[in-house]
């Protein structure tokens, strides 16, 4: 028999109107590293936080070293030595890193902290396993990846032999991403066991050993990674064969659609300007693509050209009006729709239903309400085209409360109300942030299917295959710039790498 | 994919009965504890008055002359001459349905509307103003009452919009404000057009425009008058419980009530769709407003009590009572109409207890056990969500195919 540290047999944990989790098995060898692939909605997350403590589930034991345990919450899961790096860290903004670290865990005489000997055995930490944090920069003044590996700590000096990993890639750089795979062979090494969750087939190939995958909340079966192709995976994740790489057309760029001239941002968290005199067009049919790492002015800039900032300098034109100072709805009366960076702030009212949501750009048009009133007939019949055409499954339709929906459904249902607006211009951030690859593909095919129906498309984006695979033209922004324009077919990563981390840059062309 | 997402959530039909459960449950938990109280409080009274009895004559005795006052409310028997007990009743219901509303409104846009007494203080200004001074017709005055209330509610409001000031903490300044300025516009040094010195209140709108005053009405009941000839309820309890349903509808019909939640829900989301959130944080807190003085408007324009400047030195507690009939309606406005007269059963029910040996306050205590159990009636809505839905499951271990259907 192997040495399981950790078996999950036959769970189910139902929520109304869904089984997350029906029957599912998961067998953690020591010292592995084991990938929990699937689908939005797959479940993986809510096995996890089974596994953490945060749910208890309806049927189903869990098994610590052969022996059946009780996780009622997460000091149980602490103190079985098993630490989760959720995917929104856990981090108090306004401590220390050394802080953060012992949080919970206190060395102390009397009633003092012994920062001392925290800072000894943190150090000791980071240096052991090539983990570089600051222990005296404060959370808020440090990158996300260094972030991570403060959580990565976290785990650590609380001597968790098992670590969960909530797609952790998700926010880092493809640099960042080299080193966190780094660390966790060096963890494998030390014998420890990592449970990895992931939606990207790359990364499961490049450390992972063995890999179960979840499909629908049901177990679909455990493979060992390397006799197993990413097609397969694919498969087995989906259900389907899946294009892992979008087709498309030669773009027939139109007339203008968007045209920005010298637009200047001012930043709220700093003195200095978020965007800083930036320029560019986008003309029908066409898909730009405004590429760069997180935090470099592209929100600011998208904010600007929606109307939920305001520029300090600069004109926006849409469809050859001035629209600098025009109001949100004056906006997206002209044609503009937006899919936003964050679904939870701005993209949902997540306590209304589904249907409510999918008349959230739209609730006032005669279509939907008569002298104020709101015809809910209309809407629950639009709702359900939207939840038919564009595959939007939750757990009770049109009613569904759109909190109790996963990510990827959650994003579907917006793209399918940005989209079904009939835009001139789609407005698209990072639209397909978290999700599985089948939700990704089918959001591509829709955001290509936009653009040879004639409609100009802003795509922000900070995965670079994305970029890669959708855009027609690239413009990469550093530091609230842009910093370089780019014809995918004539470029690589490796150079749009460059720019985005500012060791390069060149006049826009033109 | 985040934690948010896949945490259980109650649809929205499921989530009404477990709201109503849970309201039923906190009443329920609140009478149980008032009768311990009245027991024990009777008890020590009686020993005090060197009478003991025994356990069995102490819970007689507590029901009979106590407890069954506050049950019965306003119909009990022997105080109810002409229907005065039910009169009273829903003469109170009457407002505390508006200050319930004009919570439970301001709750729906992410607002707490601590203010509905002052709105309610101001509304009872302008009411009789307008009917002592300027006596005009009685829905005039009720207008007027409401305006009253609307301009006080629209201050917090417009500095929430436009300076991001915390609506609590004006609407309480405002609160004390309006109260003063009251007291000081119908007393002025006694010299105030309304102010009769020699009740030292303010003169009474039967005397002064009786036109004024809101239409009574009155129930045959076997051939007889139930509130016999002398003193009639008023329509107030009717408009109430109209306006209780037109704010239901706007809530939950109209593109305006949809902006309303919307903003209240998600501030940000709202804005993304265009929504003028600073418009509608304003025009939330003035309808608020405008529902609490309307409530002051049903009160006064009754003509059963009128507005002492001189000793009005604590805010109208029908204001702050607001707060619990709109917590305790989970802020659906037709729920506001049954936990107000609720209240208002309760509070008239203890005045006609046996005042010697049970202190009339127990009703108070009530309502603010079942207010105090309010605040967790979330805990209660899951607790008795998970304990219906659980049910199935132990008779089934198969997990219950039965509810994929």
């Amino acid at each position: 028999m192997a040495d399981y540290v950790i078996e999950m047999l036959n769970i189910t944990k139902e929520f109304p109107g869904i089984k997350a989790n029906d029957n599912v098995t998961l067998q953690l060898k020591r010292g592995e590293i084991h990938a929990l692939l699937g689908e939005n909605g797959a479940g993986k997350s809510t096995l996890m936080s089974v596994l953490f403590g945060l749910y208890q589930p309806e049927a189903g034991t869990i098994k610590k070293d052969g022996k059946v345990v009780e996780i009622r919450n997460p000091n149980d899961a602490t103190a079985l030595h098993i630490g989760m790096v959720h995917q929104h860290f856990k981090l108090v903004e306004c401590f220390t890193v050394l802080d953060n670290i012992i949080l919970g865990a206190e060395p102390c005489n009397g009633l003092v902290v012994d920062r001392a000997r925290a800072r000894k055995r943190v150090v000791e930490l980071s240096e052991r396993y090539g983990l570089k944090v600051d222990p005296d920069a404060r959370i808020e003044d440090i990158s996300v990846g260094m972030q991570q590996r403060v959580e990565i700590l976290k785990m650590l000096y609380r001597d968790n032999e098992v670590l969960i990993f909530d797609e952790p890639t998700a926010v880092l750089t493809p640099q960042e991403i080299d080193e966190l795979m780094q660390i966790m062979r060096g963890f494998k090494a030390e014998g420890k066991s990592i449970l990895f969750i992931t939606h990207k087939l790359a990364e499961i190939k490049a450390v992972a050993d063995r890999c179960s995958v979840l499909r629908k909340g049901k177990y679909m079966g455990t493979v060992e990674v390397a006799d197993t192709s990413v097609e397969e995976m694919s498969r087995l994740m989906v259900g389907r064969d899946v294009q892992l790489v979008s087709t498309k057309e030669e773009a027939k760029p139109g007339e203008e659609i968007l045209k920005v001239e010298n637009l200047t941002v001012p930043s709220k968290v700093h003195k200095n300007n978020a965007v800083k005199s930036v320029s560019l067009e986008v003309h029908a049919g066409e898909i730009v693509c405004l590429a760069g790492i997180e935090g470099n002015g592209q929100t600011e800039f998208v904010y600007a050209l929606t109307g939920l900032e305001k520029p300090s300098e600069g004109t926006i034109t849409l469809c050859g009006q001035d629209i600098t100072k025009m109001p949100i709805r004056g906006r997206s009366k002209l044609g503009m729709s937006h899919i936003p960076e964050d679904r939870h702030k701005h993209g949902l009212v997540l306590d209304y239903s589904l249907e409510n949501n999918m008349v959230l750009q739209r609730y006032w048009e005669k279509e939907f309400q008569r002298a104020g009133f709101i015809k809910s007939r209309e809407v629950r019949a639009y709702s359900d085209r939207l939840i038919e055409q564009y595959d939007v499954r939750s757990g009770q339709g049109s009613t569904t409360i759109a909190r109790s929906m996963s990510g990827g459904n959650q994003q579907k249902a917006i793209v399918a109300r940005e989209i079904d607006k009939d835009p001139q211009l789609l407005i698209a951030v990072q639209p397909t942030r978290g999700l599985d690859v089948g939700a990704i593909e089918y959001i591509h095919k829709q955001i290509i299917a936009q653009r040879d129906a004639g409609k100009a498309v802003l795509l922000v984006s900070l995965e670079l295959d994305e970029v890669m695979n959708l855009s027609d033209r690239i413009l990469v922004m550093y530091e609230g710039e842009i910093v370089g324009e780019f014809d995918p077919k004539t470029t690589d990563v490796q150079t749009l790498g460059l720019y985005m981390a500012g060791a390069k840059r060149k006049d826009k062309e033109g | 994919m985040s934690k948010k997402n896949t945490a259980p959530r109650l649809g929205s039909a499921v989530g009404g009965i477990g709201s109503l459960l849970a309201s039923l449950t906190c009443i329920l938990v609140g009478l149980v504890i008032g009768f311990v109280v009245l027991l024990v409080l009777g008890w020590i009274t009686l020993a005090q008055d060197g009478n003991s009895l025994t356990f069995g004559q102490m819970l007689t005795k507590t029901w009979n002359s106590g407890f069954k006052a506050i049950l019965s409310g306003g119909f009990y028997s022997t105080a109810n001459a002409m229907g005065m007990g039910v009169r009273t009743e829903i003469l109170q219901a009457a407002p505390l349905v508006m200050t319930g509303l004009s919570v439970a409104f301001a709750f729906k846009t992410g607002l707490f509307n601590i203010g509905a007494a002052g709105q309610y203080t101001v509304g009872a200004y302008f009411a009789l103003y307008s009917a002592i001074v300027m006596k005009l017709p009685w829905w005039a005055c009720l207008l007027a009452a409401a305006l009253g209330g609307a301009i006080w509610g629209s201050i917090p409001g417009l500095f929430k919009a436009f300076l991001n000031v915390n609506e609590v903490i004006t609407s309480i300044m405002f609160n004390w404000i309006g109260l003063y300025a009251v007291n000081t516009l119908i007393y002025q040094g006694g010299t105030g057009v309304m102010f009769n010195t020699n009740t030292t209140k303010t003169y009474t709108i039967k005397q002064a425009s009786p036109g004024s005053l809101l239409p009574t009405f009155n129930v045959g009941i076997g051939g007889k008058d139930y509130f016999g000839a002398m003193f009639l309820p008023t329509i107030g309890i009717f408009i109430a419980v109209a306006v209780a349903v037109v704010v239901w509808v706007v809530l939950n019909k109209t593109t305006f009530g949809y902006e309303l939640k919307a903003c209240g829900h998600n501030k940000d989301a709202a804005k993304y769709a265009g929504i003028n959130d600073k418009k509608n944080i304003v025009l939330s807190m003035t309808i608020a407003g405008a529902l609490a003085g309307l409530g002051a408007g049903l009160f006064y324009l009754s003509g059963s009590k009128e507005w002492e400047p001189l000793v009005s030195t604590a805010l109208p507690a029908v204001g702050f009572n607001g707060i619990s009939v709109a917590l305790l309606a989970s802020s659906n406005p037709v729920g506001c109409i049954f936990s107000a007269l609720f209240i208002a059963h309760i509070t008239v029910g203890g005045g006609f207890m046996d005042a010697s040996v049970f202190p009339g306050e127990v009703s108070d205590i009530i309502s603010g056990v079942v207010i105090y159990l309010c605040a967790f009636s979330l805990l209660f809505k899951s607790g008795i969500l998970k304990f219906f839905t659980r049910k199935p499951k132990t008779v089934s271990p198969e997990n219950g195919k039965e509810r994929e259907a």
